[in-house]
């Protein structure tokens, strides 16, 4: 038996993507943001998209490439304050913004990638966060519902790859990665690094290439994927 | 922030020593988070070899010291962007399983900065509706879920108004969170009395800090000790 070879262009990968898609973007700030899949989704000038990532990046990188174009109608985050053109986009009401406590926003993903309608939490209870939610009662405690997030297509961005999608990840570079490479119903991963199949020992595989359709190996590391000089 | 410009406070101005005394927070073997901004430079307070393990909500524990951008890995990062380094011992994980460790009750203490502490321990500390509203991060689960918070915090804002007060104004981070608070001028708990003195910086009067606070002070029987 051999598994199957899912490689393919991130032109190809991205071209499927149709305007009013709900997007998972992996990254907390730089590490882990697939800024290559970002620029290719800008070029083919992909409109109307919701996104759902941890942050806004920083002004002129990644999401912002989309957001200050005006190709951005919805941001579902949880901190934007490292990009202040998103924070303007906001106020002025050209996308709308709704935050998300951090564990909370992992957590609504992950209960998406595992087939789960929701999770219930205490977070945020005391907070404007919890506006409009509805709440349950389970042994004797209040509680807050948090929908399940799954998305049209996950972005996501890997260190080391094989052909099937298996994927591993750097340091600081996994936070909302691993999770939502579970939860979309087409996950694209760039890879700096493609490995054969059977590179990648089992034992070193995050994310099974199960969960990935499209695997785009990165020609080169360009600028933006570098250390960021405040 | 970066990296290369954090200079390490002397605890002869009173910032510095503010730092100083909130570094004695941290006891031996404790899982801690450090916020963004003063709280993260407890860290030059603390030695080499003291036994801590500090935990990044972007996804790691046993965070190592800032490194400057020439010896940085583009790939480690802490929660406020600085690039810093593992130490024998570290872990790298998702957010996920990090904030799992947060509300399970493995974090030991936060350290946190604040617009706003009321009596009762809320703390308002992500949001000022119409100025600031850059989203709250992890801050809401830091403050909820660690099993210590304290505050580390000028006393006053900038234009001079007491940031202790009976009621917080703006929006909550948490509700009756907050047990201690380190402040330029003052070591005070939260009771359930409300805010009681436990230490006054060298140099300033009970009386300094009671008319610092927009809330009663309790003071406890005995002297005052300095720090």
């Amino acid at each position: 038996m051999k598994l199957s070879d899912k490689t393919t262009s991130m032109a190809e990968a991205v071209a499927a993507i149709p305007d009013g898609a709900t997007v998972m973007v992996g990254g907390f700030g730089v590490p882990g943001t697939p800024f290559a899949l970002l620029a290719e989704l800008a070029r083919q000038d992909k409109r109307d998209l919701t996104l759902i990532k941890n942050d806004a990046n920083e002004t002129g990188t990644g999401v912002d490439l989309l957001i200050a174009s005006g190709r951005v109608r919805r941001l579902i985050t949880t901190h934007i304050g490292l990009n202040a053109n998103a924070i303007a986009a906001m106020n002025e009401g050209r996308i709308e913004v709704e935050f998300c406590a951090q564990g909370i926003l992992a957590e609504r993903v992950r209960a998406g990638g595992a087939g789960l309608p929701a999770v219930l939490t205490d977070i945020g209870m005391q907070t404007e966060l919890s506006a409009g939610k509805q709440i349950v009662q389970v042994e004797g405690r209040c509680l807050m519902v948090e929908t399940a997030l799954r998305a049209d297509v996950a972005l996501i961005h890997a260190d080391r790859a094989d052909p099937f999608g298996n994927l591993a990840y750097r340091a600081t570079a996994r936070n909302f990665n691993p999770p939502m490479a579970m939860a979309a119903t087409t996950v694209i991963a760039e890879a700096e690094v493609l490995l054969p199949l059977g590179g990648l020992a089992p034992d070193e595989v995050e994310t099974p290439g199960v969960f990935v359709d499209h695997l785009c190996p990165m020609a080169e590391i360009t600028e933006e994927y570098g250390v960021v000089r405040r | 922030m970066s990296a290369d410009k954090i200079v390490p406070l002397k605890p002869a101005d009173p910032r510095g020593r503010m730092v100083a005394r909130a570094a004695r927070e941290i006891a031996p073997g404790m899982v801690v988070n450090l916020g963004i901004g003063l709280p993260t430079q407890v860290v030059d307070h603390l030695g080499p070899d003291y036994p801590v393990c500090l935990h990044t909500e972007n996804g790691m524990a046993g965070v190592g010291p800032t490194l400057p951008h020439e010896l940085a890995d583009r790939n480690l990062i802490d929660a406020g962007g600085a690039y810093v380094s593992p130490i024998p011992g570290s872990s790298y994980f998702d957010s996920a399983t990090s904030f799992a460790l947060v509300r399970s009750g493995r974090l030991d203490l936060t350290m946190l900065g604040a617009f706003e502490v009321a009596e009762n321990g809320d703390l308002a500390n992500w949001k000022i509706p119409g100025r600031f509203s850059p989203g709250a991060g992890g801050a809401i689960e830091l403050a909820q879920k660690a099993r210590r918070v304290v505050v580390m915090t000028t006393h006053c804002d900038r234009k001079g108004n007491p940031k202790l007060k009976r009621r917080c104004t703006l929006p909550l981070t948490a509700a009756g969170a907050v047990t201690r608070i380190f402040t330029d001028l003052a070591v005070i708990d939260v009771t359930p009395a409300g805010f009681t003195l436990r230490e006054c910086a060298q140099g300033v009067s009970v009386a300094e800090v009671t008319e610092a606070t927009g809330a009663p002070l309790r003071l406890p029987e005995g002297d005052i000790p300095t720090f």
